[in-house]
């Protein structure tokens, strides 16, 4: 008896490491893959479009990372990313890129941490107005500060070329996705789970509710505000109204429900394909661009409840069977921890 | 071991609790008894630091330290679990992972391979099922897990609220036989119950809480014969 359920442990522990090491493998290969095309395709229409895509993977992860598992949904995610914004206007040029966008992360963190002390004693919709509020707020109160300072609306940014850019996204990027796998699988992404379906039960599984909540929340905005520092620097010009803008904090939220969040791959898939369409749709419709996009949008959310990703899975479920294959899929096995 | 002095309390302005004392002792099993409404589960929050207590009225200490005015996980780092009321599981996570989530506290969190192995020979039906999601559990299965999971902090003491709330009666008697298996591990309990009867069977101590007063206190053998208990709690 002891004996066959150690070796179904120790097979399921073999059957586990093998498949994380297939998709870390293909995760090897698709970073490298990504590092080395501007050598390959130095066009820079492309290294632009994967610029953005990577840009709203970074956003959309940090999302998730804290709203996916504790089901506060936060719309702060542009005044992270504009906190970065202006960190590389006033700061790129008298200090070195690479210092500017570590720093940006340090301020967003700091800044989160603070509005995350205040707002998650609030709950639901509160909690989520409430960040919607700051953002207005810091659109406001930069305003005014730049009037009263400067006497001017915006700022120009010392830019940085395409290609640099789109590396240091692409570190970014990659810092996005190990450290919120490492987080997801550590005790803490646990935790948050246990925090998104019963906050009292999870106080007394001896959690500190409120400090966990704060630093995964904070932690989210390292990654938007080193996002934020380095898409400036594409830009020559920046104000209150492009470096706070409301879409910064939607979009994320709309690709991540349309990827799915059941794991990181989700929220990159839902950047991915949100980007695209709408490049697309700009281009083909321009004057129908809004109308096509919203129906496509509420499409997904009314009859896809798990994104892309819950298709996909369920397309698979549906091939097994045919061919007579387990029906079972990754997210049926149990447990909600993600498998990336 | 846990000691409550004159503690008063309630929900905004409403009073539930007037003026309670009570005391567990090292190793006993202490019961708290009382209709519905009667203010159990209130003091356990109070206990738990999920209430605090109104100002000024009095304290709450474990372990000779005082407690009052520590967060719940603070509560817990010490050693004092608090299985809540109806269950209260991770219904998106397997069984596994909600004992690990017991399990959180650095200082147990190391250990929590061998104390789950421990929670598992006490409820051995929770290890067939261990990578099963929580919620495809019965309902007795649950309170196991629930009491699972508040036994993976390696806690001195437990506090289970109602155990035996909502589960069929073949199922209660199986939870009672538990609490007594529990008990022969050496650790403290305070069990609140609206099951008057087997309560007393089990337990050592028992106070009875009556409109938020404490009405009765003593030995259980004791209040078995009491008059008051047997005619509102026993229908005698």
């Amino acid at each position: 008896m002891k004996n066959t359920s150690s070796a179904q442990t120790a097979r399921r522990f073999a059957g586990y490491s093998r498949n994380r090491l297939i998709s870390m493998g293909v995760m090897v290969v698709i970073f490298i893959i990504l590092a080395i095309l501007p050598v390959v395709a130095p066009d820079s229409y492309w290294v632009t479009r994967i610029s953005e895509y990577m840009r709203y993977g970074i956003l959309a992860i940090g999302w998730v990372l804290f709203s996916g598992p504790t089901g506060y949904m936060s719309l702060a995610t542009a005044a992270f990313y504009g906190l970065g914004f202006y960190m590389a206007a006033i700061l790129n040029g008298p200090l070195p890129f690479a210092v500017v966008v570590i720093l940006s992360g340090i301020v967003g963190f700091i800044v989160a941490a603070a509005i995350g002390a205040l707002t998650l004693r609030l709950r639901g919709v509160y909690f989520c107005i409430f960040t919607f509020a700051v953002v207005l707020l810091l659109n406001q109160v930069v305003l005014e500060v730049e009037r009263l300072t400067t006497g001017t609306r915006g700022r120009f940014v010392q830019q940085e070329s395409v290609h640099v850019a789109y590396w240091a996204i692409l570190i970014v990027f990659i810092l996005t996705v190990v450290v919120t796998m490492f987080i997801r699988r550590s005790r803490y992404g646990l935790a948050l789970q246990s925090i998104g379906e019963y906050e009292e039960a999870a106080a007394h599984s001896g959690i500190n509710v409120v400090r966990t909540k704060v630093v995964i929340f904070a932690t989210g905005a390292i990654f938007m505000a080193m996002a934020g520092a380095i898409m400036a620097t594409r830009r020559s010009y920046i104000d209150p109204g492009i470096a706070f803008s409301m879409e910064t904090s939607f979009l994320p939220v709309l690709m991540a429900m349309f990827g799915g969040m059941g794991n990181l791959v989700g929220p990159v898939l839902g950047a991915v394909g949100f980007t695209a369409l709408r490049d697309y749709l700009v281009t083909a419709y321009p004057d129908a661009f809004m109308l096509i996009f919203g129906v496509v949008l509420i499409i997904a959310i009314l009859f896809m409840p798990n994104g892309i990703l819950g298709v996909a899975q369920q397309l698979w479920r549906f091939i097994r069977r045919r061919t007579g294959g387990s029906p079972k899929t990754p997210l049926e096995k149990g447990g909600r921890r993600a498998p990336a | 071991m846990l000691q409550v002095d004159n503690l008063s309390t309630g929900y905004g302005r409403t009073q539930v609790l007037w003026d309670l004392s009570l005391k567990v002792d090292e190793g006993e099993f202490v019961a708290l008894v009382g209709a519905n409404g009667a203010g159990k589960t209130t003091l356990l929050k109070a206990i738990s630091g999920v209430l605090k207590p109104w100002p000024g009225s009095g304290n709450i200490s474990f372990d000779g330290k005082r407690i009052d005015n520590l967060d719940s996980n603070q509560i817990v780092n010490l050693g004092l679990s608090h299985i809540p009321e109806s269950r209260k599981l991770f219904t998106d996570m397997s069984i596994r992972e909600n004992l690990e989530m017991g399990a959180y506290p650095r200082r147990s969190w190391r250990e929590r391979r061998k104390t789950m192995d421990e929670v598992f020979e006490l409820f051995p039906r929770l290890k067939e099922r261990a990578n099963q999601l929580s919620r495809t559990l019965s309902g007795g299965e649950q309170q196991m897990l629930a009491m699972g999971r508040g036994l993976m902090s390696r806690p001195r003491m437990v506090i289970i609220d109602e155990p035996s709330n909502g589960l069929a009666p073949l199922i209660v008697a199986e939870v009672f036989e538990i609490l007594k298996d529990l008990r022969k591990t050496g650790i403290t309990i305070l069990l609140v119950e609206q099951n008057v009867r087997q309560t007393l069977q089990i337990a050592d101590r028992a106070y009875v809480l009556e409109n938020g007063h404490l009405a009765l206190e003593g030995a259980c053998s004791m209040l078995r014969e009491s008059d008051h208990v047997r005619k509102a709690y026993l229908g005698m």
